[in-house]
């Protein structure tokens, strides 16, 4: 194992992918200005600095994916997505489906967003499920070091276009990687961050911490939390929800998103239409509020679901049985 | 008269000829009851005089009016038919319908139907060339309109080809009409050429409805890109002689100015041409219009015996299905 930060982690899985194929390409806002090794290494034409034209961008990706180049771009904050929607919705995701399976756009759009940075909503907004909307994307938000170097690697070596966000709060997180020539995370996979089998939490991104603070104290009142991290929004990992619903028959979603269509809307869907049978309470929803990001830091962790919230919605769901789980430890 | 013994500019009208009779057909079938389509009826010497300027290494990107394109690259009129009719042996299995249409067999890459969408493509594209994907010296031609050129994605387009250098023919096809509003509301005149200028690429504004004209000048340009890996820039000053989008009475069209550009005819002007030259004769042209014709019936009659497709594979081809490769 060999311990990290997140944006160090970034760094690796870049270098790695483009030692091992000549084919992918780092392009973006100041990419060769703050990546110099990768310039030396992999040179000018691999490593671009473009114009401050998201737009264009990400176009440009979506042709050089098409036309056999596997570029991984970089579009700062996701906020500015919203200047490269075009290209990313209309061309990457609908292009290969409406030629009838013609042409491929294995590309990478990285972006970062969430509350820590005190930056306000037009470089703080946590956009995943937008994109988790659109046909032909799939979308990744990393909370582990590991991770993030991981999933990153498998983003460019998948041959469809990948969304992959980067939770700004955990740039700076140290965190625990293994020393493996290739460590690959696979799309799709959520991991159980902590086994219990009284409620389940599921989350992505910074919410995990929340939700595996949460689960101590919890576990103090005799209460066991299941903690999934989804990892990848989609392609969503529902076997691993539902298993874990089957067993707890509570759910838990939290996000830093708000939650009118949100992946934590999904979540409750999952639960009910596909394990209702096992279910002992109603869903719970923890999520950011329907505004803006603010920029002052009280703001701005008020939009945050907090692990207090967490054991306060378990303690709710739980209900008569915690009551009675209290009078049998007195016992 | 034998496909042997046709010079080449004999060649070029019978495929104007042949993109006409196939977007006639079209609207006859829209009127049957099919899907309409946006025709480049009037703009058939931009897409042959450019198209037949290029090899088959280079690559096309197109627009919603690609017709003109696909047919002058060899593209087959009963495959595109079927495709606009929904059905499974259409070159994209009826997917894209009329709006989309690639064939990537054709080099015809990446058709885009959001106005500007090929434009913010068109340079990836020719910078895979250029780090050497596909056949060596290979160059990118896009097509788009002077609604595209009112796009922001537009200016994106030429600074970063400039600026990097990419071996990118941009093809603008003014033909006065950005879907139901006329040029003169959008920009000043002349804009497009003087905007194109400004990023600093060579430009050249053609009479678009002059196919040995526009070819002339997009074998230079082509020349040119392959010789200095740079960018250019055509300007094909033509005129859009149907509506929009099938059916369109085309009520809010100037009849005076549609009566102009009907009697400047591309086809006509290139028949005329060669019937004076004494390259054609009546006899001649007729002969071609019937072979034209006699495709064209026969393409209707592929396409309208295509099967449609399995709703069953509603929705293959979202994802490639392999995920990550090892």
């Amino acid at each position: 194992m060999s311990r990290m930060t997140t944006e160090q982690a970034i760094h690796q899985a870049l270098a790695e992918e483009m030692q091992r194929d000549e084919r992918v390409l780092l392009v973006g806002e100041g990419v060769a200005t703050k990546r110099g090794d990768l310039v030396r290494n992999f040179g000018t034409a691999r490593v671009r600095n473009t114009p401050l034209a998201e737009a264009i961008i990400a176009g440009t990706a979506v042709g050089a994916a098409a036309s056999g180049l596997r570029p991984v771009i970089d579009l700062l904050f996701a906020p500015f997505l919203t200047y490269a929607m075009d290209a990313l919705v209309n061309s990457a995701g609908k292009l290969r489906y409406l030629s009838g399976g013609q042409f491929e756009f294995p590309l990478v759009a990285m972006s970062m967003t969430g509350s820590g940075w005190c930056v306000g909503a037009q470089h703080n907004h946590n956009l995943e499920a937008m994109f988790a909307h659109a046909p032909g994307l799939k979308v990744v938000m990393p909370s582990t070091v590991a991770d993030f170097k991981g999933l990153l690697k498998a983003a460019i070596r998948d041959d469809n276009p990948v969304l992959f966000f980067t939770d700004l709060a955990l740039l700076h997180q140290e965190g625990e990687v293994p020393d493996v020539a290739d460590h690959l995370v696979p799309l799709g996979q959520a991991a159980v961050r902590r086994v219990g089998a009284d409620v389940t939490l599921v989350s992505y991104a910074k919410t995990v911490g929340v939700c595996l603070q949460a689960a101590e104290q919890l576990q103090a009142q005799g209460i066991a939390a299941e903690v999934i991290d989804l990892r990848t929004l989609k392609p969503l990992d529902e076997a691993t929800v539902l298993r874990s619903l089957r067993k707890t028959g509570r759910l838990v979603a939290v996000t830093e998103a708000s939650g009118l269509c949100g992946m934590a809307a999904e979540l409750a869907a999952l639960a009910v239409t596909r394990a209702f049978d096992a279910l002992r309470a109603p869903v719970v929803r923890l999520t950011g509020p329907d505004a803006p990001g603010a920029s002052s830091w009280v703001l701005e962790q008020a939009a945050l679901p907090t692990a207090e919230a967490v054991v306060e919605a378990v303690q709710g769901m739980l209900g008569d049985a915690v009551v009675v789980r209290e009078a049998l430890a007195t016992t | 008269m034998s496909a042997v013994g046709m010079t080449d500019a004999l060649r070029r009208l019978e495929v104007m000829l042949l993109i006409r009779a196939y977007e006639e057909k079209l609207v006859e079938f829209q009127r049957g009851g099919a899907p309409g389509t946006c025709t480049s009826v009037g703009q058939e010497a931009c897409a042959v005089g450019v198209v037949g300027a290029l090899e088959s290494r280079d690559r096309i990107l197109t627009n919603h009016r690609s017709a003109g394109h696909l047919i002058a690259r060899g593209a087959d009129p009963g495959r595109l038919m079927a495709e606009v009719l929904g059905r499974v042996d259409g070159y994209c299995g009826g997917r894209s319908g009329s709006l989309h249409i690639s064939a990537k067999e054709l080099g015809v890459v990446l058709t885009s139907t959001i106005v500007g969408g090929e434009l913010s493509m068109a340079p990836g594209v020719a910078l895979a060339q250029k780090m050497g994907q596909g056949e060596p010296g290979g160059i990118t031609a896009v097509f788009f309109g002077d609604g595209a050129a009112c796009e922001g994605i537009f200016h994106e387009a030429l600074n970063l080809a400039v600026q990097w250098q990419l071996p990118l023919l941009f093809v603008c096809e003014n033909n006065d009409w950005q879907a139901f509003v006329h040029r003169r509301e959008t920009m000043p005149d002349n804009a497009i050429a003087d905007w194109a200028a400004g990023h600093g690429l060579p430009v050249v504004t053609v009479d678009g409805n002059d196919v040995e004209a526009v070819h002339a000048a997009a074998r230079e340009a082509v020349a040119a890109i392959r010789a200095d890996g740079r960018p250019h820039f055509l300007e094909l000053v033509t005129y859009r002689l149907r509506g929009h989008f099938e059916p369109d009475d085309q009520a809010y069209v100037d009849a005076d100015e549609l009566a102009r550009w009907q009697a400047r005819d591309p086809l006509q002007g290139i028949a005329d041409r060669l019937l004076a030259q004494g390259t054609l004769d009546a006899a001649g042209l007729a002969q071609l219009r019937d072979r034209v014709a006699a495709r064209i019936e026969a393409a209707a009659h592929f396409a309208q015996a295509s099967a449609w497709p399995d709703p069953r594979t509603l929705t293959h081809h979202v994802y490639v299905e392999q995920g990550a490769r090892p």
